[in-house]
């Protein structure tokens, strides 16, 4: 019967769940390294280890949220109340810094779109795919898994190469949101200029997110606001422009 | 409390919108910036004028609680991703993931300074 409340009840188990789980981070950062690693990266980890444990108990795509009981995660993770609370850290958030980074933020993203694209079709290249549309599909999957199979769908990449790509752009994600606190300081993340920029060459969204918030709070709307333009600009220039570079350098 | 939650619906909403109308220009099925078009927008309604404190201090507890609930909403986020299919992908995916974030991120530091010398000039 208790089960069967919490399932019905699914985005409220969901709320005692996290919520069980952040005090959990927290004791565990001030005990184990004295508030060195932020909790809410210690959360975040634990988050993608429970992840990994559903995907792998249930077989499914959705992590912990295949597991009937944690199905309300699915909701309060989902991308609604993800883009509600994203758009809540703008508020009062410092103006001047977004004007003057904007340019730079701007930048930065066509910089990331071509830096990952371009990574990710050489590691295609020398994986043995050597035609322009997989590679292109494999590139744009190293950009964030949603460029990977809208460019794989519009140039008619096979499934197996746009599996592929949703691949590297989730393994870029998970990269991001738990690299994002261990480099931070190496890489000058620390202002509100910086996190635009980082936004920017990042882009995937869930990544930006999860890494900012592990690193510094204060930084999440600042990084949020240019990754969100990420996605758009890779959509637009990998099956266009990337592509047709792509075909002219392999020829 | 509601008035706060009311303004960022609508900002949210108004940005979707706006986000497909754009993706639909460019001929793609997609939201381009539409969470940052809501950001935009809550900014501009809330920082224009000093005579708008008043509003402000209505909509602030609203908004306060979703920007709390931010980091929870990422955490249940994390675990409904697909790692399993992330880790068991083949090297390829691996590498290309892996390498883009390493290319981004020994970026960062260049174009921060950019942005701190287009400042001082």
């Amino acid at each position: 019967m208790i089960g069967e409340v919490l399932i019905k009840n699914g985005l409220v188990t969901a709320f005692l769940c996290v919520g069980i789980l952040m005090w959990l981070s927290y004791k565990l950062s001030d005990w184990f390294t004295r508030g060195r690693i932020h909790g809410s990266a210690i959360a975040i980890g634990l988050g993608l280890v429970l992840a990994y444990i559903g995907g792998r108990a249930t077989g499914g795509e959705k992590g912990l949220a295949d597991i009937p009981l944690f199905s309300g995660f699915l909701l309060m993770g989902g991308a609604m109340l993800r883009d509600l609370a994203i758009v809540s850290t703008a508020f009062g958030a410092d103006v001047s810094a977004l004007k003057r980074a904007g340019l730079v933020g701007t930048l930065s993203i066509f910089i990331g779109v071509l830096l990952s694209f371009t990574v990710g079709a050489v590691v295609a290249y020398v994986g043995g795919y050597h035609d322009a549309v997989s590679v292109a599909t494999i590139g744009a999957g190293a950009a964030t898994y949603i460029v990977g199979p809208v460019t794989g769908t519009a140039l008619g990449a096979s499934s197996e190469v746009i599996a592929l790509s949703i691949a590297a752009g989730l393994v870029k994600s998970v990269i991001v949101m738990i690299g994002t606190p261990i480099v931070a300081s190496r890489i000058g993340l620390n202002s509100p200029p910086a996190a635009m920029v980082y936004g920017g060459l990042m882009g995937t969204t869930s990544g930006v997110a999860a890494g900012l918030a592990a690193t510094d709070e204060a930084l999440v709307p600042y990084g949020a606001m240019t990754a969100t333009f990420y996605t758009g600009v890779g959509c637009l220039f990998a099956p266009s422009i990337l592509y047709y570079l792509t075909t002219l350098i392999i020829a | 409390m509601i008035y706060g939650v009311a303004v960022i619906s609508g900002c949210m909403l108004a940005g979707t919108v706006f986000g497909k109308l754009i993706g639909q220009l460019l001929g793609i099925d997609a939201n381009v910036g539409g969470v940052g078009f809501a950001m935009l927008l809550l900014l501009f309604i809330t920082s224009r004028s000093s005579g708008k404190l008043s509003f402000n201090s209505a909509i602030k507890p609203g908004i306060g609680f979703w920007s709390a609930m931010y980091i929870p909403i990422v955490v249940a986020m994390a675990s409904i991703q697909n790692v399993t299919a992330a880790l068991q992908s083949g090297w390829i995916a691996l590498l290309a993931g892996f390498l883009a974030v390493a290319a981004s991120f020994a970026l960062i530091p260049w174009l921060s300074r950019l942005v701190a010398s287009g400042q001082t000039k």
